[in-house]
């Protein structure tokens, strides 16, 4: 179990990192939520996983550690209001600078040049 | 438990729920309402931070414990010297930037004092906070405050810079959760003490991925200290932003060298066993480099707030330079330049507010113009900051460099620190000597249509102004002070002390 969710938190945050590399404030935001899903998948797990086990102490032998929980539920909700506003602010970016590049303005592409 | 019991807790509660009156219709409604109430709720903060200041220099450090959970399962906030010294600058600086911001430029936008005290109680909690998933969550408190006041007033440059600052530090939030995680795994506890307490026990295979952690903890808190590979954000942010914003966002940067003396310098400090001082290869080749590009980008400025930012990225620089020396004399030079730093910086950047409003369509480029109507004081205030900032006697930015220099003992150290501090110095004069003219002197007519300063403007760059002699003239008393608070946070805090002082 360990094996297969330690892969697909990092599958996850590559693809995340790989979109947040492109240059274009939608890609960035996609980028960011598939990251700050991984990173919360990396929260939860850094308490070590554990099956059937709740996170109760007492009311069984097994328990789960239940601070990442915590962690991670605040994560979420912070996570969440900050994709928000970055979701507006691309808006407004788009609005205001007439592009959704970051920088304002297209950045020049050799590739796209010698393709044409 | 009598009020004056809870006195730890108010930096964060008094600006939060002040915040939170004030989005009530019957306040929002009215300017001047606002302006009252928050600029008397910021007075209160400068008593409160005062007064806890002097309960922890009699009493010892403070420990809060939220709903009396004990330590290393509840949530602390720590009060010590250094913590409640950053407290009281913050207040002060907040006062200094709302009246500032109450002559006019709170109406550009909405919510507005709200925003401003939101970021003070994001900020007096990262400073107070015992527990590291706490300064997160103050973190991201005082970040998205600052988001929305860094694009007040509006604006297609604003909201430029605007995109830049907000997408990095998400990106730098989700590298702190993954460091958060990465500790928690290895060490099991989240609380300041306690982690120092058990890293010095980690296990041979645990060593490298609680490394890992720390060193990318290292690049977050760099990103907010805006540390050599990552400030490229910093200038165009704090120059595009309105006056009074970039006057408190002085010591955002602050608050990141502030979290990298408490991790890197204490924690993963000395004491730390087989990673003791794991950050200091790195910091120190960062730490002069940061300078060096700093003072660079000085001489390159075209306009006073753009210098004044580089001037920030000097000044980040010549802290980390103090953090890498890693001594108690080093650290307590690097407290007193700390608070030289923010103050002469905010009240530059005030400075640059004024001069931009008087001379129309120039702002504050060095280009002639035609001559500002109150130009004889503005110009008086700033050679009274160039001094401060180059660092030159009478005003404490030359105490805070004649610390940094005499606490540097070895002999290797002193060949790097010494060239670039002083010559960052000698930059500093000649790029601030080359603005002075040009914004004074290089003027062609007068212009008598533009706005004079208002008395609350002058009354703000006065207080931060009136700041730089104080602490000359009792010099003594705060370097004694920096002292103690420097040896206090190398001692470190462990949970055994921790929770007696809780008792």
């Amino acid at each position: 179990m360990e094996l297969v969710y330690a892969i697909c938190v990092g599958f996850m945050s590559a693809c995340g990192i790989f979109l947040m590399l492109r240059g274009h404030t939608f890609t960035l935001v996609i980028g960011l939520t598939l990251l700050s899903y991984a990173v919360n998948l990396f929260l939860f797990a850094s308490g070590g996983l554990t099956i059937g086990a709740p996170a109760v102490l007492s009311s069984s032998e097994n328990y789960a550690d239940p601070l990442p929980q915590a962690l991670v539920l605040t994560a979420i909700v912070i996570g969440f209001a900050m994709t928000a506003f970055a979701v507006i602010l691309a808006m407004r970016g788009r609005a205001d600078l007439g592009s959704d590049h970051v920088d304002g303005i297209e950045a020049f592409d050799p590739l796209s040049e010698e393709k044409s | 438990m009598s009020l004056f019991d809870h006195l730890v807790i108010f930096p964060v509660l008094i600006p939060f729920f002040v915040a939170v009156a004030l989005l009530f219709p019957s306040l929002n409604n009215c300017i001047k309402r606002q302006r009252v109430l928050s600029i008397t709720a910021n007075i209160i903060l400068v008593i409160v931070a005062f007064s806890l200041l002097f309960k922890v220099e009699a009493q010892g450090i403070q420990v809060y414990a939220l709903g009396d959970w004990s330590a290393p399962f509840g949530i602390v906030l720590v009060a010590d010297l250094f913590s409640v010294l950053m407290v009281c600058l913050s207040a002060v600086l907040g006062l200094a930037a709302i009246l500032y911001a109450s002559a006019g430029e709170d109406k550009a936008g909405v919510f507005y004092h709200s925003l401003i005290l939101f970021q003070l109680m994001g900020i007096n909690g990262a400073f107070l906070t015992g527990d590291a998933f706490n300064l997160f969550v103050f973190f991201e408190v005082l970040l998205i405050a600052s988001y929305s006041l860094m694009i007040h007033g509006g604006g297609k440059q604003r909201t430029q810079a605007n995109i830049h600052y907000v997408f990095l530090n998400l990106i730098g939030s989700s590298l702190f959760l993954f460091a958060l995680g990465t500790l928690y795994g290895t060490l099991g506890t989240l609380n300041f003490a306690d982690m120092a307490d058990r890293i010095p026990l980690l296990s041979n295979d645990e060593l490298l991925i609680a490394k890992s952690g720390a060193l990318l903890l290292l690049a977050v808190f760099g990103l907010k200290a805006a540390m050599l590979p990552l400030h490229f954000w910093l200038p165009k942010a704090y120059s595009t932003t309105s006056t009074s914003v970039a006057a408190l966002f002085a010591i955002m940067t602050k608050v990141g060298i502030y979290s990298i003396w408490r991790v890197h310098g204490v924690m993963f400090g000395d004491q730390a066993g087989e990673l003791a001082n794991i950050a200091l290869p790195w910091l120190w080749p960062i730490a002069l480099l940061t300078i060096a590009i700093g003072a660079i980008a000085v001489l390159a400025s075209t306009s006073l707030r753009v210098l004044c930012s580089n001037l920030v990225i000097v000044s980040v620089g010549t802290l980390l330079v103090t953090i890498s020396l890693n001594t108690v004399q080093a650290a307590s030079a690097g407290i007193y330049y700390l608070l030289h730093s923010t103050v002469a910086c905010a009240a530059m950047f005030m400075l640059a507010g004024l001069i931009q409003q008087q001379r129309g369509q120039a702002e504050d480029r060095f280009v002639a113009a035609r001559s500002m109507p109150q130009a004889g004081i503005l110009g008086f205030i700033f050679v009274l900051l160039a001094i401060a900032l180059i660092g030159m006697p009478p005003l404490s930015g030359f105490v805070g460099k004649a610390l940094i220099l005499q606490s540097v003992t070895n002999a290797t150290e002193a060949m790097w620190v010494f060239p670039l501090i002083l010559g960052a110095g000698l930059i500093a004069l000649i790029a601030l000597s080359r603005a002075g003219t040009s914004l004074f002197w290089r003027t062609n007519g007068e212009n008598t249509s533009a706005p004079k300063g208002h008395l609350f403007q002058y009354v703000a760059i006065g207080l931060l102004v009136a700041i730089l002699p104080l602490m000359v003239i009792f010099g003594g008393t705060v370097s004694d002070y920096t002292q103690l608070a420097a040896e206090q946070l190398k001692a470190g805090l462990s949970l055994q002390q921790l929770i007696e002082v809780a008792k």
